[in-house]
């Protein structure tokens, strides 16, 4: 009876999977064979859909099934150790939400940007396929060998799966990988607000708006956080709104007009307030505003993309595959899998998917949903600035990303320039884009957030037209991506802190006290020191530093889930079900192979630190002057950060080298075994601890 | 009576975001398990996991 009663629906399910095969074949092949008209972007938008539901659907469930084995009926963390606090069990659309919440970042919406100088279909392809076979299963594993293991984290799992030295070598990979996360993330916004009154003036006010929320929250409504999220809310709209009147007004124009050099300074000083102040006044109220701002902003950029549909301006595959790209230097090979890290396969999750959310979920057969959904949709918001890229101007994408040593400081070089790359843009365009958003230039605003704010601006302004609108929105954009990457700078420079405490007090034990004021202000600026010299670096950077940093950050990125995966799969033969090992083996060799090419690359070759270092030693010692430097000092210092970028580099290629063969001595040792060796915790039954709980 | 209990989640979601678990489960698991402690206030309870959350383990993407 119950197997017919289930057929005709097993029928029917079996044709609604087959319809959306089909629309996602038709959507992609728009998307991919559409050559000389312009696309629509709902094409993508639809392509995307189809693809992660089935990814979901059938990939996710054949890992949950097949290679995790997931079992709803075992007990998991949450009620074991149920505490009431940190481990509880949670409806799973909460613990969905909130790990969402902590997985989106300011990456998925910078790196698609970047990419987009390949034209969309390179970036769409790697986020859509590489979501669905490695971003995603990265998250789902982890979160799956954390629920296992009492929600451990990623360093202990890796210290108990391939040894105490592996774990090490990986908590330093992880340190080093925060330390320039905090920089390129800085410089993006010292990218965004260079000479920018506006946007200088709206995100400062951020700091008192959050000063007085910390005191309301402290004093006068303790723990109201919605109430006061919304007054910190209202009273950033009017910021930017006044920021109008601050760029117009030359007299306080002047008093937040900064060059990169001073707002790098700026913010390392900010940083180190912030992370030494109690956290109840600046950073906690902060972090409540930005989470909020941040879900609102992706909303509104899903609703303006559908409602205003826009046909993507940039060709589908740009000639810049070829390496010569202005935004970023490289071949598609290995560079676009490291430029766009988050949104396709970001390591970050791995830490976040074995931190808070094992700890609140309330069955195994829930992890599907929180880890493989959470993923997939943080690739949708990947997509989603991919669109807003893509369906600028091509003129105009490549004047706001392009260094000025290659586009020169006036419109007329620059568009002239650009023109001749094949893609026509008169002057009057960029200075008519420029006065739209209220800004004096656009010329050379690398980093993606700026870009994407213009897109945005435009896709809002179509669907809420107005007048002055564009700037509005635009100086919307700017400042919810500087106040969410300046939370992520605030609470990053705080755990590099305690972590160079931790470090600190096996030489010497007084500093590890995390309440003593010395082992604090010392911990606090070596941890700012480091990610300020890159950040200083970038943006004295001659290539205008985005350049530079944001392929060190992919690799470093893509090396964390490299291990991720590797730690996946040794664990997978570990649990004697190596005839999946390729699940997370596939992904894994992929991204120790991107890494690796890339590594090299920027160690040995044309593009790499070390020819440019050489390049200006070489004309130092001919006694001449490399543009854009313009002393003798400012070579040497080029040379120098070139020198650091190398070793740098050179050390990620070790981390990496080195973890592989832990993994593969892993992966020998696990075969010749007869016996399953994996560290998990011992299965009790779900039904044995409700039954013990309701007595 | 959904639109209450889908508005609940909603402020549950938005508060764990923010690193602020449910505080009534976790007075409902004091009384049942540790009846002789004192139970805190929501505004002590509020300071306390606001303290946590930023102690270290990096909650964060970017």
């Amino acid at each position: 009876m119950a197997t017919a009663a289930m057929k005709p629906a097993g029928i029917a399910g079996k044709i609604v999977w087959a319809v959306i095969a089909a629309i996602g074949a038709a959507c992609l092949a728009v998307i991919a064979l559409r050559r000389g008209e312009p696309v629509n972007a709902i094409w993508l938008v639809a392509a995307a859909a189809a693809i992660f539901l089935i990814g979901y659907r059938f990939y996710g469930k054949f890992i949950e099934h097949r290679v995790l084995q997931m079992d709803p009926s075992r007990a998991p963390p949450s009620v074991l150790r149920n505490d009431g606090l940190d481990y509880v069990p949670t409806d799973k659309w909460v613990v969905f939400g909130h790990h969402f919440a902590a997985i989106a970042g300011a990456g998925p919406l910078v790196g698609p940007v970047l990419a987009a100088q390949m034209g969309y279909l390179p970036g769409t392809l790697w986020i859509l396929f590489g979501v669905v076979l490695g971003g995603a299963v990265q998250d789902f594993m982890v979160l799956g060998l954390s629920v296992r293991r009492d929600a451990r984290s990623l360093g202990h799992m890796l210290r108990e799966e391939l040894g105490a030295l592996a774990g090490v070598v990986a908590m330093f990979g992880l340190l080093t990988l925060m330390m320039i996360v905090l920089a390129v993330l800085a410089l993006v916004v010292v990218k965004a607000l260079t000479h920018s009154p506006w946007g200088t003036f709206s995100v400062a006010c951020t700091i008192p708006i959050a000063l007085l929320m910390g005191i309301y929250l402290r004093w006068l409504r303790p723990g109201r956080i919605l109430e006061v999220s919304l007054i910190g809310l209202v009273l950033l709209i009017t910021s930017i709104a006044y920021g109008a009147h601050v760029a117009a007004s030359p007299d306080l124009a002047k008093l937040f007009d900064f060059d990169a050099k001073s707002l790098a300074w700026l913010l390392i000083a900010y940083g180190f307030c912030a992370s030494v102040l109690p956290v109840w006044l600046l950073l906690a109220p902060r972090d409540y505003l930005s989470t909020f701002l941040k879900i609102g902003t992706i909303f509104l950029l899903a609703i303006a993309i559908i409602f205003a549909a826009p046909q993507l301006q940039m060709p589908a595959v740009s000639r810049f595959i070829d390496g010569t790209g202005p935004v970023f230097q490289g071949q598609l090979f290995p560079f676009l899998f490291i430029t766009i890290a988050c949104g396709a396969v970001s390591g970050w999750h791995s830490i976040i998917a074995s931190g808070t959310t094992p700890k609140l979920l309330s069955n195994e057969g829930e992890a599907r949903m929180v880890g493989y959904g959470g993923m997939l949709m943080e690739a949708f918001v990947a997509i989603m600035a991919l669109i807003a890229a893509a369906s600028l101007h091509p003129g105009v994408y490549f004047a706001m990303n392009s260094p000025s040593a290659l586009i020169g400081t006036t419109v007329e070089h620059a568009a002239s320039t650009i023109s001749q790359w094949g893609f026509v843009v008169t002057p009057d365009e960029l200075t008519r884009t420029a006065k739209d958003i209220g800004e004096t230039s656009i010329l050379s605003r690398a980093g993606g957030a700026p870009t994407l704010a213009v897109g945005m601006a435009q896709l809002l302004h179509n669907i809420l037209p107005g007048e002055g609108m564009v700037a509005f929105w635009y100086h919307y954009a700017i400042l919810f991506e500087a106040l969410f990457i300046l939370t992520t700078v605030d609470a990053g420079t705080r755990v590099g802190r305690f972590m160079i405490q931790e470090i600190a007090g096996l030489v010497y034990a007084p500093l590890k006290s995390t309440e003593s004021w010395i082992g604090n202000v010392l911990a606090t600026s070596v941890c700012v020191g480091l990610w300020g010299y890159f950040l200083y670096q970038g943006a004295v950077d001659p290539l205008g530093g985005i350049n530079t940093l944001w392929p060190l950050f992919g690799i470093a990125n893509q090396m964390l889930a490299a291990i991720a995966l590797m730690l996946a799969t040794v664990v997978t033969v570990k649990l004697k079900r190596q005839r999946y090992a390729w699940v997370p083996g596939i992904p894994a060799l992929w991204l120790v192979t991107c890494t690796l090419t890339a590594g090299f690359e920027k160690v040995i070759g044309p593009i790499s630190f070390t020819a440019a270092a050489q390049k200006y030693t070489q004309a130092l010692q001919d006694g001449k002057l490399l543009a854009p430097a313009k002393s003798l000092e400012e070579m040497q210092r080029i040379i120098t950060n070139n020198r650091v970028d190398a070793t740098l580099t050179m050390i990620f290629i070790l981390l990496v080298v080195t973890m592989l063969c832990f993994s593969l001595y892993g992966i020998v040792k696990a075969l010749r075994s007869n016996a399953p060796t994996a560290q998990e915790a011992p299965r009790v039954a779900l039904a044995s601890v409700t039954a013990s709980r309701s007595t | 009576m959904t639109l209450l209990k889908f508005w609940q989640r909603l402020v549950q979601t938005a508060r764990l975001s923010c690193g602020v678990p449910d505080y009534d489960v976790y007075v409902a698991h004091l009384r049942a398990h540790h009846p002789e402690r004192k139970i805190p206030t929501y505004a002590e309870f509020f300071r306390d996991r606001q303290t946590a959350r930023y102690k270290g383990t990096g909650g964060r993407c970017c």
